[in-house]
């Protein structure tokens, strides 16, 4: 963790403004830092998937809590960058349940695709790829999460197929990408066979 | 009161104990990184194991209540284990550097591993690595040998009220700083120094230049505010290396403030160490008898009215009884201990901190009128923010705006909101009438005008008409800030009969009418009001009144002289000295002896202990050391109505405030990097 280079301005646009506002919404109004977490995701999104230090200094004082204070909550949650990155970030979740089911040749396909390693930008600058924790997904593993969607129950060609698809430009559904419907039983029901 | 036994032994502790507290009750040591009485529990650096029985593991003690009919065991060999386990995880990152650790000899870590530690480590793998963190001018950083037990953290939020330190990332890859490498702007930084159990945080610059066990240590008093913090001297043949804070509950708890800490290199710096006199309009090098012979020369025919004599900010008691008799064998009223012009004289009621420091905790509520009291006395304002900590505070403040570390309410800017108070049509009156003990605390800045007087009547209104003043209470504070005001105002350094005060014999010098002005440590004058006069200055440094002199006698610096001091609560305090003055330099006192048998006016003491008579018979209560002879109530302050003019701070640079601190680098580097560092950030730079 380091300073973020030299962003010296940043404030919420309109619409992110009245989402931050739609958060703080959900807490009494003497405690508008419970809203720090939301609105760093806000500012976060706005700023292209990662946070200058600016836009932490922002938050801060829109919560008028001690920047510190903010400082230490972003650089603790992996979800937030605290360091420019492409602005399409892979996740593969790499955390024992996913490893069994194969998360190693997914991380490798992912790398193969892009063209870049592990805690890397892609050449062309457009996609970061990076390892996670657990990401409370394992019955569909093994599993990866783009942006604010989850792609599970990989194969490694299918994890080709969907990083290519990105680099097309294209949006690929998210979800379990075999037959499955979301976290039901993978052969088929087994329970509840009447409802 | 819950009873429990330690190691077999019964012992009651009072409710809300903790079973750490109970064990140090029962006369038990536990180890401990992360407990500090003074800070939160943190509980996190788990040296404090103990086992209580019907509990499955050992238990963290400093964060564990005490309870009714708990059964505790310190040195069990289940105890033991544990403890070993924690130092060996506790070194696995460890630099294991103690040969060049400047804590070497003074640490916790290397204490305890030597009591409870394993003796060598099972780790092979590599240490993790940590950048070490910029802090600013004052502190520097070993971060590898952090065990993150955030006592600094707690210090820096807690009691310095200043957020700025923290602990950033997460478990293997968390790391104490302030993430955006700027310095800490606390003007109590230097103690995160002192509570750092390891030896991660040291002072910048006592960095490597010697080992604890090479060093002297003296008990002294400080002098860079009236708060008379108690502080350790320590000494490498006659230089001062470093100064700490030494204990003392009622003046600054254990801690001392940055300029107390860190000026003393300012001791070494500038010194007057010879002599001088004024030849063909030059000052030249002298001995001691000529410049006496130059003195006589200087003085010669001139009378009693003529010469005046002004005392500085950092004057002893000694010195300045010397100082008074010496101007009453001149036969001269012109004399003055209040540099800076405000208006304060007899009752002593008038201008002590009458409530005490300790006293803040007692007070309900507050009313600040003319002062900073972060800058003019960083532990009264520290006090102040520790009696906020404990709920149900409020303070109101007229004039000086600025963040004070707890909230206050702004009431108006000057005079005229005092007047509205004193007449009862202010708002907050409300608060102080409720208030069972209200107090106020009045700045030298706001007595320090042309209608300090009135001011003062004004803040003595206030304190009697919201029962500021009642049998075992007095609410009514002066905050000094200078460390010899309030000793050369109960020795009666005033103008005597037809005397003038400081303003007064500028004036008269540059028109001629006062012919000769002795200058004990003046530095914070007009100095160029007395370019006409024979200017005699008696001091330790060449700053300010050094500059203007025709005549300088070298004085020895507050560290150099066995000497006594009152501070702004009225306690007369003792140092002895701690290194031999440079050079020529003097004992203040023993100059004015030896200048009064030069001059034929000899002063009847040859000793210190004679010295010390003088002033025990000037004034009785200063001959009782660390005891403040509590002040009868009285009428004083002049009536009518103030000025407008709003009230200002009187410091606007915390870091420089005396010839010493003026000499300091390390001031100065806290200038550029602190007060730089702000300023850029507020964009008022330049
Ligand atoms: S720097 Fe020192 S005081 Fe601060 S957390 Fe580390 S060991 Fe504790
Ligand atoms: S282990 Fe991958 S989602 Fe839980
Ligand atoms: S002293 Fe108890 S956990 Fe650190």
């Amino acid at each position: 963790m380091s300073i973020a280079p030299d962003v010296t301005e940043f404030a919420f646009d309109a619409a992110h403004a009245a989402l931050a506002e739609q958060a703080l919404a959900k807490f009494p109004p003497e405690r508008r830092q419970s809203a720090v977490l939301p609105l760093l995701h806000l500012a976060q999104a706005q700023h292209g998937g990662w946070l200058p230090k600016a836009a932490l200094d922002y938050v801060a004082d829109y919560l008028s809590m001690p920047r510190i204070r903010v400082y230490e909550v972003a650089s603790f949650y992996d979800m937030f960058n605290t360091e420019p990155t492409a602005p399409c970030q892979i996740r593969v979740c790499t955390t024992t349940p996913c490893w069994l089911m194969g998360s190693d040749a997914i991380v490798e396909a992912c790398e193969r695709a892009l063209g870049c390693r592990v805690g890397e930008n892609s050449p062309d600058g457009r996609f970061y790829l990076r390892e996670f924790e657990c990401l409370g997904a394992c019955v569909n593993a093994p599993m990866l999460w783009i942006d604010d969607d989850y792609y599970e129950d990989l194969t490694p060609e299918k994890t080709t197929a969907l990083v290519e698809a990105l680099q097309r430009g294209e949006k690929p559904t998210p979800g379990p990408q075999d037959a499955r419907k979301v976290s039901m039983p993978a052969g088929g029901k087994t329970t509840l066979l009447e409802v | 009161m819950p009873k429990l036994t330690i190691n077999g032994q019964e012992v009651e502790v009072p409710a809300g104990a903790t079973v750490f507290q109970a064990c140090e009750l029962a006369g038990f040591e536990v180890p401990h990184f992360c407990f500090h009485p003074r800070l939160n529990i943190a509980g996190n650096c788990r040296m404090c194991l103990v086992e209580i029985e019907k509990a499955p593991k050992p238990v963290a003690s400093c964060a564990m209540p005490a309870a009714e009919g708990m059964v505790v065991h310190t040195n069990t060999p289940t105890v033991k284990k544990a403890q070993k386990g924690v130092l060996e995880l506790l070194l696995i990152n460890h630099p294991l550097d103690c040969p060049i650790c400047d804590q070497g000899g003074e640490c916790d870590l290397q204490d305890l591993t030597l009591l409870y530690g394993p003796d060598s480590s099972r780790f092979a793998e590599n240490k993790r690595p940590v950048a070490d963190k910029y802090l600013g001018p004052l502190i520097s950083t070993h971060m590898t040998r952090c065990i993150h037990c955030t006592r600094c953290v707690r210090f820096i939020n807690e009691i310095a009220g200043i957020e700025e330190l923290g602990a950033t990332g997460r478990g293997e890859h968390m790391e104490i700083g302030t993430w955006v490498e700027a310095a800490i702007t606390s003007e109590l930084s230097g103690n995160i120094i002192d509570l750092c159990p390891v030896g991660a945080l040291n002072s910048k610059p006592y960095e490597y230049t010697a080992r604890t066990w090479e060093l002297r240590k003296h008990e002294g008093i400080d002098v860079m505010d009236a708060v008379g913090s108690s502080i350790r001297i320590d000494t490498r043949g006659n230089e001062v290396m470093r100064i700490l804070p030494r204990l003392h509950e009622d003046v600054n708890e254990e801690w001392i403030a940055d300029k107390t800490r860190f000026a003393y290199d300012g001791l070494k710096r500038r010194r007057l160490d010879k002599p001088w006199v004024k030849k063909d309009g030059k000052l030249q090098p002298a001995t001691w008898p000529e410049a006496f012979d130059a003195i006589r020369a200087g003085l010669d025919g001139l009378k009693g009215k003529q010469i005046a004599g002004i005392v500085g900010d950092q004057v002893d008691l000694e010195a300045m009884v010397a100082f008074k008799d010496l101007m009453a064998a001149f036969e001269s009223p012109h004399v003055d201990c209040r540099q800076d012009g405000a208006k304060l004289a007899q009752p002593r009621a008038s201008y002590l901190f009458n409530t005490t420091i300790a006293g803040i905790e007692q007070a309900d509520a507050i009313l600040l009128i003319g002062t900073f009291p972060r800058h003019e006395a960083p532990l009264v304002n520290a006090r102040i923010r520790k009696r906020y900590r404990m709920g149900g505070l409020q303070v109101g403040r007229i004039g000086c705006p600025g963040d004070l570390t707890y909230p206050v309410t702004d009431l108006g800017a000057g005079p005229p909101t005092l007047a509205e108070l004193a007449a009862g049509k202010h708002d907050f009156g409300a608060v102080l009438e409720a208030a069972e003990r209200p107090m106020l605390i009045l700045g030298t800045g706001a007595l320090a005008r042309d209608d300090g007087g009135r001011i003062l009547g004004l803040a003595r209104q206030v304190a009697e008409r919201y029962g500021m003043v009642q049998e075992a209470w007095n609410g009514f504070n002066v905050l000094h800030r200078a460390a010899s005001r309030v000793g050369g105002l109960d020795l009666g350094l005033v103008p005597g009969k037809g005397g003038k005060d400081v303003a007064s014999i500028l004036q008269a010098a540059a028109k001629g009418q006062v012919k000769a002005v002795y200058l004990l440590g003046a530095d914070e004058i007009e100095t160029e009001a007395l370019a006409d006069a024979f200017v005699i200055y008696q001091g330790s440094h060449g700053d300010r009144g050094a500059h203007v002199a025709d005549v300088i006698l070298p004085g020895a610096a507050y560290t150099e002289k066995p000497a006594t001091w009152v501070n702004t609560e009225g306690r007369p305090q003792r140092s002895p000295a701690a290194a031999f003055p440079p050079g020529d330099a003097k004992e203040d006192w023993k100059i004015l002896r030896a200048l009064s048998a030069a001059l034929g006016h000899t002063l009847a003491y040859d000793t210190l202990a004679q010295v010390r008579a003088r002033i025990k018979e000037v004034a009785p209560h200063l001959a009782l050391m660390d005891r403040i002879e509590p002040a009868p109530w009285a009428a004083f302050g002049a009536s009518g109505a103030a000025d407008e003019t709003p009230f200002t701070a009187p410091i606007t640079d915390y870091y420089r405030t005396c010839p010493i601190s003026r000499a300091s680098a390390t001031m100065a580097a806290c200038v550029e990097e602190i007060v730089g560092q702000a300023e850029k950030a507020t964009g008022t730079h330049g």
